[in-house]
């Protein structure tokens, strides 16, 4: 059958040409693009095939499903009917049982190296991975299939990328997140907790639009979104700068919008890019909304950093040494070291080059 | 006879199995299995209990406020916390349009495609479509040229040979009884919800930073300031923006989600029954009106009906709820024919299920990762039915109303609502209710902050060295899905022991140490099946224990008076 272009196809369905451009545009930025890239972007969209893809589930909470419903510039309707094909989402797919497990294997055997999956949730791999079945099999089997015959697998959500809440202390099924399940396998990360679902949109354009993966840090996730610590970007930096801190939850400082660094804010170790795209359409975002940042980016951030609301200890800048009272393990050290090495990353590779060379 | 299974039962948040024994046309054994652990319970022991609603709401990014609601819930009943007003009334707030959104996107997204043939859709009079749905609802997308426009739209998804999320489904399935014009109009709500859920959620950026997993939840009350004067508060403007999202809500509800509800449910009255399940309903209750505590202050009142009886409600006694798992991958150093209170209860997880790959599970013996949850011995249903038969039998005065309207346009009695219709009928009454509460709550909050009232935490007890050695409590919250507990222990600062009793659990358990089934096993049995390889009344029956859809024939505004009848065409 007749395949139309995506362009085509969004046209038919009504989306003016308006309309895309606003899409590519809005995906340009969330990439850290300049406005140079939009056309190209567009040449992509219009002229490529809807690629397929299916979304697995496996130990998950649906956050990140959830995530993708409240999507907006496209949103999840353009996302699901639109721009994508996607023929398996256990959540929202019509067929159920065998007629399901056939929508996935018809993908896996016609589409073999041309799909993309979207992995969600950790994978248990104790006890031959009996912590979690579906249809039958376990998540480590249907990963290897899957994940082993698509053209590139894309983990989204803090579970899917490094094991997140299952994987927390003292892991009861030996969780772990795709690439620790699959090593050698090609994957982004895209964690959060859930992932800021503009950050899954923007890579699935970056790929159509470059036919390649974007430039990950040494952690497997996009410079574009993960590059830079909350701490950087935050709109209450001035007040940490200033030594301005809540001290009190609902005292005048946390009325004014003051840094929340010492209700437990682990916004200094913790990269994402929150701040400039926020939640819900740009609503609010945690610090926004007068809590810490819990650091859910990160790995092993249920363990790495202390109770929510313990102080990070030795935050350069804090305009007064912070005695860690009651504070867990730091990651201060290997954080300065990782800013070094994301300069060198983005230095190092192919479109984020250009960027810096236009600058 | 061979089982049928079905696995993954799709349009559910979480993994489920069901495996039944289909004979004469009709299912005569049905087993429910939860096929996923992860261990959240074993995860928090040791943890610093004002963490654990950020790793509890964790359990579900679908209803991504119950559990943080509830684990907090449980440390301030252990630590003997009072939260201040305004805590109380952000916390109903987001609890409601939790409540809505949920349920309005159960209806669409999750239930809405068992009932509603997206196929025959396409062969709709977009015309005689515009009259349906003028004649149930005024609306504004109503015209003969919008219809036309989902009705092309759909052509060309469908032409264009890649069905997403639609492929291999059950189109044409003779149990789909909607004319196409009904079907359409169906499809072009569908879409519309889609775009409506993620608009009217807002209130959860406002008032609890983000969504999903709200953040800024604490112990002792909520992280979000009060200050009219103060542009990082919630201020006049936040005031408004949630006024004007809770317009959105309820509109979407009073005129697209029940007009749909009744004019779906006109053409599957025959559904009145089947699934009606156990017959024992259990309700925590929730919204607290006031500071006090008192179970006579919840705006959806607690209490338990049993064996139908709706001459009276019963009073909810928490020292008389165990959990078993005779039928589940756990062990009881007791014994496992022995019920464990939950701060008795133990997760010493022991999978003794086949091996995967696998086609069959062993039902004679332990087939599920969720333990039974028994009250006296009994299983119970939990949800949006349980709320609104407890609330009507209590008396509620606007869940009557409508309820009794609901009742008398469908021609039925109270009997009907124990049924697969009576569940979803009983979860659009409760959208309504909720979603009128909305506005209230919001100026309820206004006029709170208008009274100089900025206190939104109270923080006597927030240091662990304000707490006594050891200390015990639990917290109850209604969930959309129903009736959820978490039961914590703490010692010297640390969650010693924790427990959580899922709506899911109570509704999905597999059999006692009785061999009672659960809710859903026991809903499954005599439910029709047409054809054993295309499951859909199956899957109609389980999604209705999900936030769901109802089927009201009428809408009823606060006057009493009607104000739509369905015509049927």
């Amino acid at each position: 059958m007749q395949q139309d272009s995506l362009l085509d196809g969004l046209i038919q369905r009504g989306i003016s040409r308006r309309d895309f451009m606003k899409f590519c545009t809005a995906t340009a930025a969330t990439l850290g693009l300049q406005s140079t890239f939009v056309p190209r972007i567009a040449e992509a969209l219009e002229t490529k095939q809807k690629p397929y893809v299916v979304w697995l589930e496996f130990q998950d909470c649906a956050g990140n499903t959830e995530a993708l419903l409240r999507a907006n510039s496209p949103t999840v309707k353009e996302i699901v009917l639109d721009i994508l094909a996607v023929e398996y989402h256990e959540t929202i797919m019509a067929a159920a049982g065998h007629q399901a497990e056939k929508s996935l294997a018809d993908v896996v055997k016609n589409q073999k190296g041309k799909y993309i999956a979207i992995v969600e949730g950790a994978i248990p791999m104790n006890e031959g991975g009996v912590y979690c079945c579906i249809g039958g099999k376990s998540a480590l089997d249907i990963a290897k299939e899957v994940c082993g015959n698509a053209l590139a697998t894309i983990a989204v959500g803090t579970c899917a990328t490094y094991g997140g809440l299952p994987a927390a202390k003292p892991n009861p099924t030996g969780a772990v997140g795709v690439s620790a399940a699959l090593p050698g396998l090609k994957v982004v990360n895209l964690p959060g907790c859930p992932v800021n679902v503009e950050n899954i949109t923007a890579t699935v354009v970056y790929f159509l639009t470059f036919g390649a993966l974007p430039a990950l840090d040494d952690k497997g996730r996009p410079l574009f979104a993960y590059g830079k610590r909350i701490h950087d970007n935050c709109e209450r930096r001035a007040h940490f700068d200033a030594g301005q801190f809540v001290r009190q939850w609902g005292d005048s400082g946390h009325r004014l919008g003051w840094c929340l660094y010492e209700m437990g804010c682990k916004g200094p170790q913790t990269y994402k890019n929150c701040p400039r795209i926020k939640y819900n359409e740009g609503t609010n975002w945690p610090v926004g909304a007068g809590h810490g940042c819990i650091g859910c980016a990160e790995p092993a951030f249920w363990d790495s950093m202390g109770s929510l609301y313990s102080r990070l200890p030795n935050v350069p800048g804090a305009g007064y040494q912070a005695t860690a009272d009651k504070v867990g393990t730091t990651l201060v050290a290997a954080a300065a070291a990782g800013a070094a090495v994301h300069a060198a990353i983005r230095l190092g590779k192919g479109a984020s080059k250009k960027d810096e060379k236009s600058e | 006879m061979a089982k049928i299974v079905i696995d993954p039962i799709s349009r559910i948040e979480g993994h489920l199995r069901i495996e039944a024994k289909v004979e004469g046309g009709k299912v005569v054994d049905a087993w429910s299995s939860s096929t996923m652990f992860r261990g959240i319970e074993v995860i928090l022991k040791g943890r610093d209990p004002r963490d654990a609603w950020a790793f509890t709401q964790r359990a579900c990014g679908v209803c991504t406020t119950v559990h943080a609601i509830t684990s907090i819930r449980s440390v301030e009943d252990a630590l003997k916390i009072t939260i201040p007003e305004n805590a109380r009334i952000i916390r109903n707030i987001i609890m409601a349009i939790q409540y809505v959104q949920d349920h309005v996107i159960h209806f669409y997204h999750l239930h809405a495609l068992d009932w509603v043939d997206i196929v025959s859709a396409l062969k709709a009079d977009h015309a005689k479509t515009a009259s349906l749905a003028q004649s149930i609802s005024d609306w504004h997308n109503s015209s003969p040229a919008y219809f036309k426009g989902v009705q092309d739209k759909l052509k060309a998804f469908v032409a264009g040979g890649q069905l997403g999320p639609f492929s291999n489904a059950y189109w044409g399935h003779s149990a789909y009884k909607l004319p196409p014009e009904a079907n359409l109009m169906a499809v072009a709500h569908y879409l519309e919800a889609l775009d409506w859920q993620k608009d009217v959620i807002k209130i959860h950026g406002i008032l609890g930073a983000k969504n999903p997993h709200l953040q800024t939840f604490l112990v002792g009350g909520m992280a979000v300031p009060v200050d009219q004067d103060s542009q990082n508060a919630l201020n006049a403007g936040s005031i408004a923006m949630m006024k004007e999202l809770a317009t959105k809500a309820k509109q979407f509800v009073e005129k697209v989600y029940i007009p749909d509800l009744l004019a779906v449910a006109s053409f599957y009255k025959d559904w009145a029954q089947y699934g009606g399940g156990v017959g024992n309903y259990l309700v925590y209750g929730d919204f607290p009106l006031d500071g006090s505590g008192k179970a006579e202050k919840l705006w959806l009142p607690r209490g338990i009906i049993l064996n139908k009886d709706l001459s009276k409600a019963l009073p909810v006694d928490q020292t008389k709820i165990a959990e078993y798992v005779t039928h589940s991958w756990y062990e009881y150093p007791e014994g496992n024919d022995k019920g464990k209170h939950p701060w008795d209860g133990q997760t010493n997880y022991k999978y003794s299920g086949p091996k995967p790959p696998y086609d069959f599970l062993n039902t004679d013996a332990k087939y599920s990762w969720l333990k039974s949850p028994r009250y006296e011995g009994k299983s119970m249903e939990v949800g949006p039915l349980s709320r609104m038969l407890v609330a009507y039998v209590s008396g509620h005065k606007r869940i009557k109303e409508v309820t009794d309207s609901v009742l008398k346009t469908l021609g039925v009695g109270p009997a009907a609502l124990f049924s697969t219709l009576g569940r979803t009928a009983a979860r659009g009454i409760e959208t309504l209710v909720t979603a009128e509460m909305l506005p209230v709550w919001i100026d309820e909050l206004a006029a709170n902050m208008k009274k100089g009232d900025k206190k939104i935490h109270a923080g006597e007890k927030w240091e662990p060295s304000t707490w006594p050695k050891e200390a015990q409590g639990y917290g109850w919250h209604e969930a959309p899905r129903g009736a959820l507990g978490h039961w914590i222990k703490i010692k010297d600062g640390k969650i010693d022991n924790y427990q959580m009793i899922v709506p899911s659990t109570w509704n999905g358990s597999p059999m006692d140490d009785k061999g009672q089934k659960g809710p859903w096993e026991t809903a499954l049995i005599g439910t029709p099946v047409a054809n054993p390889e295309q499951p859909l009344e199956i899957l109609r029956t389980i999604h209705s224990f999900d936030p769901c859809m109802a089927c009201a024939v009428h809408l009823v505004d606060a006057e009493g008076k009607e104000l739509f009848k369905v015509k049927v065409i």
